[in-house]
């Protein structure tokens, strides 16, 4: 069988853009491709639709270069991916509420984002339909057994979280399956961004996922820029990572002192978000908002560092660097929270590498991808980082693997502010007007690689946008995480993933 | 004359406990929240929180029993009771003579089976699931309590707690292996059944991981003010069995005068006020355990307590 590359290489269609490569592929192409990601090469990093094709973005790890594939699709249908490929299940369902596509042999037909509450049946397609007058009630999988029973959890959750159902099938506290069900918070957002025009629609991108404001507008940005073949003055890129690590630092501090609470250590999570909440007014202090949202435009940045501010950043390294390590020893040294992390919510390595889990999901089970540093791009090619790589993949490696990555942020961000380079903010406004084009963009958010791709069309409005949340390929680890696991652990694992909600939904 | 005195104090020790119970909660509280720097609630806010639930409208599950709704007041009943036999500030008092410590095991069980039962009346998962993990803590936290008292009764030679206090301010308690593996075992137990960190976070809002807390879920209104009201009284009534037990000194004795309850009020509500401030200390400083490792904590317990027991045994037979 040829290797993936071979497939690849053969359907390429000559020009290839920069640092990214694109292909239109038939069927037969289109399901070689899906039995190789099937047969564990390359992993699938995203499957997105349109009124009458489907794409398909595959990262090439021999090559370190992530393909896009697209397929036409006349008849309103394609090969199904995740019959061979289990990562693509979620992804095609919501291809099929959304667009109408039939994803042919698909081995789950349930519809995903779409509850039946839409004003409108695939709401994306060319010709969308009025939704059939009575959705069959949702249809859980099986688990049955003499000694079972199931506890639905949510969507509405006691403390102030976001929506979603879990089913739980347990024997006695030992988990035997967990099913999500997520779309509650679908929001319509690649529906707004079609037509939009470029302000807008990065406005809507900024809003996938309020705690990945930044990486979303940084990606957005990005896929736009390569879409007009045009690139940030060095300034603003350098800005853009600058506030990109200020984001992971926040959500760091604030993730750590979460999972210790859910294990009722609220200890930790006072201190932590003594930090998180420092992290954020200096936040506030250098770009006028506190989670930075907006800050990050195509073409550039709207908030300049004034000189003096860069103090004010400095003053958080040290006070970070001064009060972390004395929450870690904290942490290091409370026994009876070690027991709660250590060993719990084993995740299969092999299981993270082909769902190509991102973030610390994926670092603490063995898969070092990190977008910064395997696609690099400007400024970290230019920066010095490690790359925290764990094995246990428990709850305690996803906690360390945040706690290296905070004191990697905090030298990232001494080392941007080191080498801060003059020069304007955004390039000139008519470099950004009116040019048809394809982008692609990958930025590393706090929870792993955030995909954005988009299409701009001759009059320079967005034609078509996915942004992909690192979250889809995490949640469905989560329900293979809990298994053999007590149910009263679940919130622990949970808060050790942290997926998002809203940039799932869309 | 003599009656309705010894009825008035009997009665004031009552309401005492009563009135008291919200305090040492929001005081819990709120030295917990100092510890975390965090400013925190009022001391006075459970009141107000029962004060509003007893004015808020209750809302039935539509197939709760009658079970369901009489449940939060034989809990409270049955938890009152036992609180006000611990002899909180004076020993012989008018109904000393009933405050056994077989009844107070027997008052706190009875109390436990209805809000199991009530947890599950509704047939909701987390319900049940909060009703099994009760039970499963119970199963070894009854036995452990009773091998405490076991012991307390052999040294002091009676089971009635006035004695017991009476007794244990006495020159010949001494110092003694078992009263101190009672003590222990005694804290544990009273953390398991007050359902604090490690074994249960009343503070929670993880509905997969409580254990009380997911019983009372489907209470409102006034029920959940009785359940939260009992709560309180269980709170401080283990900590006034471990005062009026371990630490009995300044207890008004039989006859003492106005002055001398006053006093021995007054060093009651410190005693609380310190006892709070330890567990507030102790759950700040832990985090909470697996279900499953429960067992192992109680199980530790039950066999500190049941060392104390066979340690009195042997020595005695020399």
């Amino acid at each position: 069988m040829a290797t993936l590359t071979e497939i690849l290489s053969a359907a390429t269609s000559g020009e290839t853009p920069r640092g990214w490569r694109r292909a239109v592929v038939d069927a037969e192409g289109w399901s070689r491709v899906a039995a190789a990601l099937g047969a564990g090469e390359g992993t699938l990093m995203g499957l997105w639709g349109e009124p009458a094709a489907v794409f398909m973005a595959v990262l090439d790890e021999s090559e370190s270069a992530v393909w896009i594939l697209s397929l036409n699709c006349p008849e309103g249908s394609f090969p199904s991916v995740g019959r061979v490929h289990a990562p693509a299940q979620r992804l095609e369902r919501t291809i099929r509420d959304l667009f109408g596509l039939q994803p042919v042999d698909a081995p789950d037909r349930r519809p995903w984002l779409d509850h039946g509450r839409w004003e409108l049946a695939q709401p994306l397609a060319a010709a969308p339909q009025a939704p059939a007058a009575e959705m069959p009630p949702y249809a859980f999988l099986a688990a049955e057994g003499p000694n079972l029973h199931r506890i639905p959890v949510g969507p509405v959750h006691a403390g102030i979280i976001e929506p979603g159902h879990f089913r739980f099938t347990v024997n006695g506290e030992a988990v035997v399956r967990l099913e999500e069900r997520l779309g509650y918070v679908h929001k319509g957002i690649e529906g707004l961004m079609t037509g939009a025009g470029l302000e807008r629609a990065a406005r809507l991108a900024a809003r996938v996922s309020g705690d990945s404001t930044v990486a979303y507008s940084f990606a957005f940005a990005r896929a736009v820029e390569a879409a007009l073949g045009i690139e940030a003055p060095t300034r603003a890129v350098w800005l853009r990572a600058l506030m990109a690590e200020l984001e992971r630092l926040a959500n760091h501090f604030g993730d750590i002192g979460a999972i210790a609470n859910d294990a009722s250590f609220s200890l930790m999570l006072a201190h932590c978000s003594v930090l998180r909440e420092r992290v954020l007014r200096v936040a506030e202090t250098c770009f006028g908002h506190r989670l930075m949202m907006d800050r990050i435009q195509p073409g550039g940045v709207t908030h300049d560092l004034q000189a003096d501010h860069q103090g004010v950043i400095r003053g958080l390294i040290d006070e970070a660097r001064r009060r972390f390590p004395h929450l870690v020893e904290l942490y290091e040294q409370t026994a009876s929270l070690k027991d709660r992390t250590v060993g719990t919510g084993h995740l299969n390595p092999a299981l993270a590498r082909r769902f190509g889990a991102g973030g610390f999901v994926g670092r603490a089970s063995g898969r070092g991808f990190d977008c910064r540093r395997s696609l690099a791009y400007a400024p970290y090619d230019e920066l010095l980082f490690g790359a925290p790589i764990v094995h246990r993949g428990d709850v305690n490696a996803r906690l360390w693997v945040r706690v290296v990555e905070v004191g990697q942020s905090l030298g990232l961000i001494d080392q941007i502010l080191d080498g801060l380079p003059e020069g304007a903010l955004t390039v000139d406004s008519n470099r950004l007007s009116a040019a048809a084009g394809e982008g692609l963009a990958l930025v590393e958010g706090f929870r792993g690689d955030i995909l954005v791709w988009v299409r701009l069309g001759e009059d320079g409005t967005v034609e078509r946008c996915h942004l992909r949340d690192p979250s889809w390929f995490q949640w469905p680890l989560l329900e293979a995480v809990i298994d053999n696991n007590i149910i009263a652990d679940f919130p622990l694992c949970n808060k050790s993933f942290n997926c998002s909600y809203s940039g799932h939904d869309l | 004359m003599a009656l309705i005195i010894d009825l008035n104090i009997q009665f004031t020790e009552m309401f005492l406990v009563l009135l008291l119970s919200p305090l040492l909660t929001g005081w819990v509280r709120k030295v917990k929240a100092r510890l975390l720097r965090r400013q925190g609630p009022s001391v006075w806010q459970p009141y107000r929180d029962l004060a509003r639930l007893l004015k808020k409208e209750v809302v039935l599950a539509e197939n709760a029993s009658w079970l369901f709704r009489v449940a939060p007041y034989l809990i409270f009943a049955a938890t009152w009771v036992a609180a006000a036999l611990v002899p909180t500030f004076a020993t012989g008092l008018l109904f000393s003579w009933c405050a056994d410590l077989i009844a107070l095991a027997a008052l706190v069980g009875s109390a436990r089976f209805f809000l199991a039962l009530a947890g599950l009346d509704v047939g909701t998962g987390f319900g049940g699931i909060g009703s099994s993990r009760e039970v499963m803590i119970a199963s070894l936290a009854e036995p452990a309590t009773l091998m405490i008292f076991f012991s307390l009764a052999l040294i002091a030679g009676s089971t009635q707690l006035s004695t017991i206090a009476g007794f244990m301010q006495t020159p010949e308690v001494g110092l003694r292996v078992s009263l101190a593996m009672a003590l222990v075992a005694m804290l544990m137990v009273a953390i398991a059944e007050n359902a604090r960190i490690p074994v249960d976070n009343p503070a929670t809002h993880l509905e997969l991981t409580m254990v009380h807390e997911a019983m009372v879920l489907e209470y409102s209104g006034r029920h959940l003010a009785m359940i939260e009201l009992a709560a309180s009284l269980k709170l401080l009534m283990y900590l006034s069995l471990v005062g009026c037990v371990f630490v009995p000194w300044g207890l008004s004795p039989v006859g003492g005068g106005l002055a001398r309850h006053l006093l021995a009020a007054g060093l009651y509500v410190g005693k609380l006020a310190v006892g709070g401030v330890l567990l507030a200390l102790f759950e700040t400083s832990i985090a909470k355990m697996r279900v499953f490792r429960v067992p192992e904590f109680l199980g530790a317990a039950l066999m500190l307590s049941l060392l104390g027991v066979l340690l009195l045994f042997v020595t005695r037979s020399f």
